[in-house]
This record gives structure tokens, sequence and C-alpha cells, in this order.
């Protein structure tokens, strides 16, 4: 594995580490560290540094839902351009395309079940090219990007000497 | 009657642990930042659990052979060639056992006779000395120095050797110093025992956690290989210590007799590990990988911040524990460990637990988060800074 690739996997796994401490893990210089996530940064590998949020702990109301979009592609553009005009939105929050029975799946997040449903039938559906939409609200977040969402219990305390 | 009366002068004789009263404070202390479990902090990968879970739907529940299931010993037969280059018929040569723990004590009862002398290098995990007495044996600790990065080596072994000695006991990688035996070290070894009828137990629990290089067993010399009995387990390699778990590997007439104590005191080891254990070896090469690249990162982030902190430290080469030098501060090992827990609330162990030797270095183990190592650093420096 690469110093980058090395750099990369630890910051994916916390964004905090700071670049002496990734030195020190890797057994690789300080500056050496800071050079590469300067440039890593620089050519948009690494795209930014964000938190992980469970919403439902707070008292704030927020609704997901994952859309499947089918379209017909465009001349020229073939999905690149029609994706674009979706993903703009800033309600959308994560957008893929997809192999199979329908071209994209699209994430979005709202406030409520009706802002949610008014944006995929005035703004998703009325977009040049999408054919048909199905949503599926997103209920309970279990797991995302390697983090359970629930508190796991932990085994009784134990004093062993090993 | 009064119990103290009847009980048996070896077990009386043991030392109870010198940090009885060090977990007693610790027990007080909820927050303190543990260093002082040797225990990975992963739980054991999906995958095996579901294995495990498995075998119990399927209503698996009845005892094994003694030996071990036979589908168990083939995964163990192949993954000591895959892994190690070893070479054990699984129908001849293998013991799953109750943990490692278990085959170190079998390995000691099945050898010793009262008076025989079993060489141990200190500073070394708790039981063998132990285990020595109850087996009717004397134990012969050989204290190894950071200088021969705690290696045994060939001046110190022929020095302890007497006529008496059955057995030798090789600890590597060793908890607690982090020290391993390469291929130039055990030949030597090998030529000290060389003409002698003494044996060698090797516990290999933490084989899988060798760093920057691979693991060498004493087994994998040519002179050596008929005379040792290899301890091994799934503890440490794949996260798996309460499925208590281990084997034995060695020479066919050993094995034999392994097994007639071992199915008198345990009968067979338990079957849900034993099915869990069989997916580890056939599908857990990754996870053993996965889990060493992580400690390989801690190991180095703590001893760089051992030394910055201005401690001595020994690059420990496997396991994962760190085991600095706290000479320069003045203080014994108990009364460092004491103070530091008392002030700073982080927990180590002190070096003696761990035999003659260990005065004068405190163990710490690095399976446990980036977050807490990160801030035991923090409290180290505060403390070390205070004195």
């Amino acid at each position: 594995m690469t110093l980058k690739t090395e750099i990369l996997k630890l910051l994916e796994k916390d964004c905090r580490t700071t670049p002496e401490q990734i030195a020190a893990m890797l057994g690789a210089s300080e500056a050496a560290v800071s050079a590469a996530i300067a440039e890593l940064e620089a050519d948009k590998t690494i795209l930014g540094y964000k938190g992980m949020v469970d919403w439902d702990k707070t008292g704030e109301e927020i609704v997901t839902a994952l859309i499947e979009v089918k379209v017909t592609p465009q001349r020229g553009d073939g999905f690149d351009r029609i994706a674009e005009r979706i993903y703009q939105f800033e309600e959308v929050e994560s957008m893929y395309l997809m192999s199979g029975a329908y071209d994209f799946t699209v994430i979005i997040t709202g406030r409520t079940l009706k802002e949610v449903a008014n944006f995929v039938s005035a703004r998703l559906s009325t977009i040049d090219g999408v054919i048909g939409t199905a949503t599926h609200f997103i209920l309970r977040k279990y797991k995302e990007k390697h983090t359970v969402f629930e508190n796991i219990p932990v085994q009784e305390e134990r004093m062993i000497f090993c | 009657m009064d119990f103290n009366n009847i009980m048996s002068g070896k077990v009386k004789s043991l030392r109870p642990s010198g940090i009885r009263k060090f977990f007693d404070l610790l027990e007080n202390m909820p927050d303190a930042i543990s260093l002082g479990i040797g225990e990975p902090d992963y739980p054991t990968p999906w995958h095996i659990r579901d294995a495990g879970i498995y075998s119990l739907e399927k209503g698996f529940t009845k005892y094994t052979p003694n030996a071990g299931m036979m589908a168990l010993r083939t995964e163990i037969s192949k993954y000591m060639l895959r892994r190690f280059g070893l070479v054990y018929d699984p129908a001849k040569q293998i013991v799953v056992t109750v943990g490692g723990s278990e085959g170190i004590d079998l390995a000691l009862r099945v050898l010793v006779d009262a008076g025989d002398e079993v060489i141990i290098p200190s500073p070394s995990f708790v039981c063998y000395e132990p285990l020595t007495v109850m087996a009717g044996g004397t134990p012969v600790l050989v204290e190894t120095k950071q200088e021969d990065d705690f290696k045994l080596t060939p001046e110190l072994l022929r020095a302890a050797i007497t006529p008496r000695t059955k057995v030798l006991i090789l600890p590597y990688p060793c908890n607690p110093t982090g020290g391993i035996m390469e291929k130039a070290d055990l030949e030597a070894i090998a030529e000290v025992l060389k003409d002698t009828d003494i044996a060698v137990i090797s516990d290999e629990i933490y084989a899988e956690l060798t760093y920057g290089g691979k693991h060498i067993s004493p087994a994998n010399i040519p002179a050596l290989y008929d005379r040792t009995i290899v301890v091994n387990g799934f503890s440490k390699a794949y996260s798996m210590t309460g499925w208590r778990l281990g084997f034995l590997c060695a020479p066919p007439e050993a094995v034999s007799q392994l097994v007639k104590l071992h199915q008198f005191g345990i009968m067979s080891a338990p079957t849900t590990s034993q099915y869990a254990a069989i997916e580890a070896l056939k599908e857990g090469d990754r996870d053993i990988e996965a889990m060493r690249a992580d400690y390989d990162r801690r190991r180095r982030f703590l001893v760089h911040g051992l030394r910055d902190a201005g401690l001595e430290c020994y690059e420990p080469k496997g396991a994962f524990y760190v085991f600095p030098c706290i000479k320069s501060t003045g203080m014994t090992s108990d009364e460092f460990c004491e103070k530091f827990l008392l002030a700073e609330r982080v927990a180590a162990i002190p070096g003696t637990a761990f035999g003659p030797g260990g005065e004068g270095f405190v163990r710490m183990c690095y399976a446990t988060s980036m977050d807490e190592l990160n801030e035991a650093l923090v409290r180290l420096k505060r403390f070390l800074g205070k004195l």
C-alpha cells in the first residue's frame, strides 16, 4: 500500500486523526504526511471532512427517502446531463447511476413526508427525460459507512489478568 | 473442619497475583483508561460468530471426539502449513484444547515428573510458573534482557540447564515484552539442546501478531521439530478470547498422552466454539491481516508517543504490548503504576507481575481505541512533567 492509500484509509475511518498521529502510526515523517494530504485535497481525492450524526437522537424531524428514477438518456450526454439537473437540488443527499431495472438511485432528505412528496411530484417528475419514479421512505437507519446507529450493549466488565 | 488446613501444599505455595491490589483500585475507577487487560478490542468477526450460531440452530450440541472434530483438526493442519510451513497429521498430531492455557497446562503435565526442572524465560506470561509447580516440577526462571531484545540467548539457556532439566518453555512472541525469536536465534537454541532430552513447549498464541516479518516457530527448525509441542489458539488471531479454544501440535507419541489427559480433565473442547473455529480457519485469513495492520499502526503510535514523552522503549516485534522502561523516573514499577493510576487514571501493569527481569518496566496493551491511546499519552506526558 502506498503512503497515500494508507493515509486515506486512516482518514476515512476517523478524519480527526492529525498528521502527527498518522505519521507516528505509519512510521513516516509528519512533513511527508502533511504534503500528501495537501495533494489529496488539491486533486479532490479527499472531498471533505464531515461528521456522522444520528438525528433521531435530537428533537429535529428528518425524513429520508430513497427514490428509484427511470429516465430516457439524452443523445450525446447520456445520463450525465440529466443527473446533473437532479443532483443540483439542495434536497438531494446522494445520487447513483444504477444497473438493472431503473437508472438512478436518489436519496433525499426533508423535514416532513409532505416536503419529500412535493419534491418528487413538483421537481423531480417534471424534469425532461424522467419517465418514472418510485419513492421509498427510510424508516430506520441501522448502519451507514460501517457505523452502527444503535447502542451496542457491552459485555459485563471484568478484571482478568492475561 | 478448616479448609485452610487441608489445602494442597502445592496450591498454597503459589504466589497470589501481585496485581490484585492494583485491580481493586481500578475497580473503583470506572472512568479510568485501561491499558491493562491483554485482550483484542474487536468482537469476533461476524461470519465466525454466525457459524457458531448456525451450529446451535442445527442442534450440534453434543461432545466432539476427545482430540477435537476431525474437520477442525484437518483445517488446523492446513492452517499450520499455509501460515507457518509446518506439517502436522490431523489424525495423530493435533489436539484441540480449551484455549492456549489448557494447552500449556496439558503439555507441562504430560512431560513433568516430580523434581523435573522447567526453564522459563522471564519476564513472561504469568501461568508457566504455577502450572509447573502444580505438575510437580521446579520452575527455573531465566531473566532476559532488553539489550538482547528480550530473547533467550544460548548463553542464558546453557547456564540454566542441569541434569534435571526436562522442559524449555519458549513464550514468543512474548507477552509482556513483545520480543520474538528469529530463525538464527532458534538455531542457536537447537544447538544447545542437541544431544539432550529436553522438550520445548512453544507458546505461539501471538504468532499471527508478528510485525515486520513472518513468525518462525521452533518447529520450523528441523532439529527442534521432534522435541517441540506447539501451543496455539484462536483467541488473539481471530479475536475469539471468550470462545476458549486453542490447539496443540506435537509429535504423535506426545499427542497420544496429551489426548489421554485431556479426555479425563475436559472430555472435549466446546462444540459451538469448534464449529466457529472451522469457519475462522477457512475464511478468516483476511480478518487476521486487517487486525494485524491495525495493531501495527497502534504499536508504532504508542512507541512513538512513549519515546516522545521521554521514556526509553524497546520496539516490540510481536503481540500487542509495549514494555517501556520507567527506571528514569526513579520509581519502582509498582510505584509508577499506582501513582499513574491515582494521579491520571490510566492503568498499566507493573513489569514485576511478569517475573524476574520485569522491575523497571511496565506493560501497556495497545489493543484499545486510538482515542484512548491518544488520551493515555497526553496524561502520561502530564504525569511525567510533574515529577
